[in-house]
């Protein structure tokens, strides 16, 4: 991701003291955790003018439930009201932010996508990545019959319930090998692995990438 | 627990919820989203004939009222039917045709004849074009069961009464509990999906459905 | 508090053709809703959305209002309207009514209501026979089943079980055409009709100003129940309520659409009373039982009072990608699927139901295809932390607190944090990384039950951090 971004002249910076957002704990029921790591997130990327996020889920837990955590808490509200017009998910960062439809990559490999659930209803991410994709050398976009239905991860739902994450998963992963692709593209890492998982167990030859992956490749 | 008793502690639970005192004004509710577009009404015709045939259904078109006769002549032809007290009708003809039963004012009975005619004619007060529906307000002159028990049923509708569709009627009819204690609105012939998803017509209510715009 | 039933779902998935089934009968559904919501109506589909929203909030929040309305204005039409606090209540009144009038027979048409509160079997109880006539609640009857999906009751039957079922139980020959099949049904179920002392029904809308109710189907027995037995009562939760005729509009557009794609389903009936004079036939006698059984608790919860908003249109069942996968028997209630999934603890409490709200992998499906915008993802969020709040009280949550706790310190303190991902480094396979081989120490509760179905990726060959590192250093030299 840092490579695209500094491709299309954009100053890349890591934060070293970052962790995570605190979806896990939040949508697990443990709400104060949650809210200690948001806290946390807060604090490390105060005043930055840009978040850039390689995840649809960890994007729309800053920008949708930030602020139910944080309710009552009239300071922090206001942090996260100010953070939450910069930050912004990879794809939706490239096209709506740097303007950007054609990065300067080539991945020559029949690819397919999968819409993740967060990016696909909370940020309403559908056509951004395919324009992006399709601005690439050589990479031949097919589309899938489930394309939006869930992978089934869910997070420790595919812990909890992971006779019912698995059929899912299952189902995902007929629908891609139907489409004959090289591999599957996602915006969010949750989801590759989840796909990724089920299709080692298959022993399908199956690739994943991240759409960052194939638009840094040259 | 007394029926009022029980009343009592249900509105006081209600109240508790919402957070209401007792005295209050009358809330306004929102506007109704009622949108007439304006069709003229050869395309309301199109309309409606289209939605209906979709639905399996068969719209004819009487330029007259004895068109309207001779088409129900010829749809009943050896079978019997039982018409409604519809002024309508009988200004047509239709009541006069012969195996053609009416005048039926007792439920008793009525329910007797329709259990065994092979047709049920009745009026229809409006039409809905986006839908090809048929809408039905039980009235002296139009029982309710003559659309609902025979296996087919055959609605005459004077042209003019051929409106858009549900938002115009309920432009017309604010408050159809004014004017009935049943209105129906009809939309094409019984159905049902339930064994299989796979459909089959005239499950309870009729399997065919003649609607004649006169 | 209960253990998820992990067997009974585990179950279902393992029943290939009853998966199947359900997957591809929820495919249909889906396609037909999409079909009837062009391109052309879809700005104004959302905006019934938004109306519909809009009038259940406002009738919800002025409930008690509109419930006094409705009862004058029913009382006007020649109607009553009774209360009952818990399904037993309408139970005793409808039987009480039918002992009264000296009635053999009931009638009865599709009405999730009446199945919450096991009507049947109160009557059974009296020697009154209580028939279902819509077509799948009545195979599901016969079948002595619990149906296995809000609009679709019969969905994981297969015609040749249906064949079975009616020649054992009806003594008819055996039709595996479900044309025949219903032809058999309509025969059997028509002398039921047409000899009932009482139909009872339930009610999509209750409308308060117009004293009325509003019944959509597409077979016609509720049109039957309704106007054949000198009887009817309707029953219906006090949720159902909305404020004028005008209002019903805007839902009968978005129900059968969200339902089964039919811009209006084949009959909708606007009742208000008993035969009005002058009519021909008709009920003489006309009562609504407007039932409560733990609406009011719901209505309490400002945040959550949403989940009554909901017209029953199945939509949330048919998109959900767990329902799709585990059928309808799998919930402990008559209500499966999203709905389900936030209305039963609410109204049973948590101690038996806590792990539906976990039965989910949030993808938000639901709430997309609400017709009436119940944020569904969000109400369940909203009891989980309520779930686990109970379990935390009750100590049962003492290891998974435990953990949680322990990954907030750690996400919270960088250090602890890049420590972790360099122990992650350690247990590297040396080959292809894939972790099938995880030591076996680790394989136990949670990730035991995650291999599965899945190898854990590799872990990469250096961390981020110390490629980032790397970069900024190269970068240093360069210039």
């Amino acid at each position: 991701m840092a490579d695209v971004l500094e491709r299309i002249g954009w100053e890349v910076e890591f934060r070293r003291d970052q962790t995570c957002c605190g979806q896990p704990a939040f949508n697990s029921g443990y709400r104060d955790e949650a809210r200690q790591v948001a806290r946390h997130f807060l604090r490390v990327f105060a005043g930055a003018e840009y978040v850039v996020v390689p995840s649809g889920s960890c994007t729309s837990m800053i920008t949708h439930h930030f602020e139910e955590l944080f309710a009552g808490d009239e300071a922090a509200l206001a942090e996260v009201r100010s953070l939450r017009s910069r930050v912004w998910e990879f794809s939706q960062f490239l096209l709506e932010v740097a303007g950007v439809e054609d990065v300067g990559a080539r991945f020559e490999k029949v690819v397919t996508y999968h819409d993740s659930c967060h990016a696909l209803r909370e940020l309403k991410i559908k056509d951004g990545p395919r324009r992006l994709l399709r601005g690439v050398r050589g990479l031949e976009l097919r589309e899938m019959d489930t394309a939006e239905e869930c992978c089934g991860f869910g997070g420790t739902f595919s812990v909890k319930f992971a006779d019912v994450s698995g059929a899912m998963a299952e189902t995902k992963i007929e629908s891609i090998l139907r489409t004959g692709a090289d591999g599957v593209v996602s915006i969010d890492s949750s989801c590759l692995m989840q796909i990724r998982g089920a299709l080692e167990r298959r022993g399908a030859g199956i690739q994943t990438w991240h759409l960052a992956e194939v638009l840094a490749n040259q | 627990m007394s029926a009022d008793d029980v009343r009592g502690e249900i509105l006081a639970k209600v109240r508790a919820a919402i957070g209401r005192e007792r005295e209050r004004a009358a809330p306004e509710p929102p506007e109704p989203l009622l949108k007439v577009p304006d069709v003229p009404l050869d395309e309301r015709i199109e309309q409606f004939s289209a939605a209906l045939e979709r639905l399996s259904g068969k719209v004819h078109l009487a330029a007259t009222g004895e068109a309207a006769r001779a088409l129900v002549e010829e749809l009943t032809s050896q079978h019997s039917a039982i018409a409604s007290n519809s002024p309508l009708l009988r200004e047509y003809g239709i009541t006069s045709l012969p195996g053609v039963f009416t005048g039926y004012t007792d439920a008793a009975e009525l329910k007797q004849a329709c259990a065994s005619a092979d047709v049920g004619i009745t009026g229809a007060d409006y039409a809905l074009a986006d839908t090809g529906s048929l809408v039905t307000l039980s009235a002296p002159g139009e029982a309710r069961i003559i659309s609902l028990l025979p296996p087919v049923h055959i609605a005459i509708v004077p042209k003019e009464r051929l409106l858009t569709g549900l938002d115009e009627l309920f432009t017309l009819l604010p408050d159809p509990a004014e004017q009935t204690s049943s209105m129906v609105i009809i939309t094409g012939p019984s159905r049902t999906a339930d064994i299989e998803q796979i459909l089959v017509k005239g499950v309870h209510g009729p399997r065919m459905v003649h609607a004649i715009l006169v | 508090m209960k253990p998820i039933p992990v067997e009974s779902l585990r179950a279902t998935l393992s029943n290939k053709p009853l998966e199947e089934a359900i997957y591809a009968s929820t495919r249909r559904l889906m396609e037909k809703r999409a079909a009837a919501i062009p391109e052309h109506l879809r700005e104004d589909f959302e905006s019934w959305r938004e109306q519909a929203n809009r009038i259940k909030r406002h009738t919800l929040e002025n409930l008690d209002y509109y419930l006094e309305l409705l009862e004058e204005r029913l009382r006007a039409r020649g109607g009553k309207l009774v209360y009952a606090r818990d399904g037993a209540e309408v139970a005793r009144f409808i039987t009480q009514v039918a002992k009264e009038k000296g009635v053999r027979l009931v009638v009865k048409s599709k009405s999730m209501t009446t199945e919450e509160i096991h009507l049947n079997e109160w009557l059974g109880k009296e020697g009154i026979e209580a028939v279902e006539t819509d077509l799948g609640e009545y195979i599901i009857q016969l079948a002595g089943e619990r149906p296995s999906h809000i609009v679709a009751p019969a969905l994981h039957k297969t015609r040749y079980e249906i064949a079975d079922l009616f020649r054992e139980k009806l003594a008819v020959k055996r039709e595996e055409e479900p044309e025949k099949q219903t032809l058999i049904a309509r025969r059997v179920l028509r002398e039921k009709f047409l000899s009932a002392g009482l139909g009872v029904t339930g009610a999509n809308f209750v409308v308060a100003e117009s004293g009325a109710i509003v019944i959509v189907e597409n077979e016609g027995n509720a049109r039957l129940c309704s106007s054949l037995p000198p009887i009817h009562i309707a029953v219906a939760g006090i949720e159902k309520l909305v404020p004028r005729a005008q209002d019903v509009a805007v839902f009968l557009k978005l129900l059968g659409r969200s339902a089964t794609g039919q811009p209006l389903t084949v009959y909708t009936s606007f009742l208000s009373g008993p035969r009005r004079e002058g009519e021909i036939d008709g009920p003489e006698e006309f009562y609504l039982v407007l039932l409560d059984s733990g609406r009011t608790k719901v209505l309490a919860e400002p945040r959550r009072r949403q989940s009554l908003y909901c017209i029953r249109c199945g939509a949330c069942l048919n998109h959900c990608p767990v329902y799709r996968k585990i059928g309808g028997h799998n919930y402990p209630w008559v209500y499966s699927g999203p709905i389900g999934a936030i209305i039963t603890p609410q109204f049973h409490g948590m101690e038996k139901d806590w792990w539906l709200p976990f039965a989910s992998s949030l993808c938000g499906a639901c709430g997309e295809v609400c017709p009436v915008k119940i944020d569904i993802p969000r109400i369940l969020l909203d009891l989980r932390a309520e779930a686990v709040r109970e379990k935390v009280r009750s100590g049962e949550a003492r290891l998974e607190r435990l953990a949680f706790r322990l990954w907030a310190w750690v996400m919270t303190h960088p250090k602890a944090y890049e420590a972790a991902g360099l122990f992650n480094l350690a247990l590297r396979d040396d080959e292809s990384g894939w972790k099938d081989g995880v030591p076996g120490a680790f394989r136990i509760g949670p990730l035991k039950e995650w291999l599965r179905f899945r190898k854990l990726p590799p872990a990469p060959a250096k961390t981020f951090r110390d490629l980032w590192a790397a970069r900024r250093q190269k970068e240093a030299l360069k210039e």
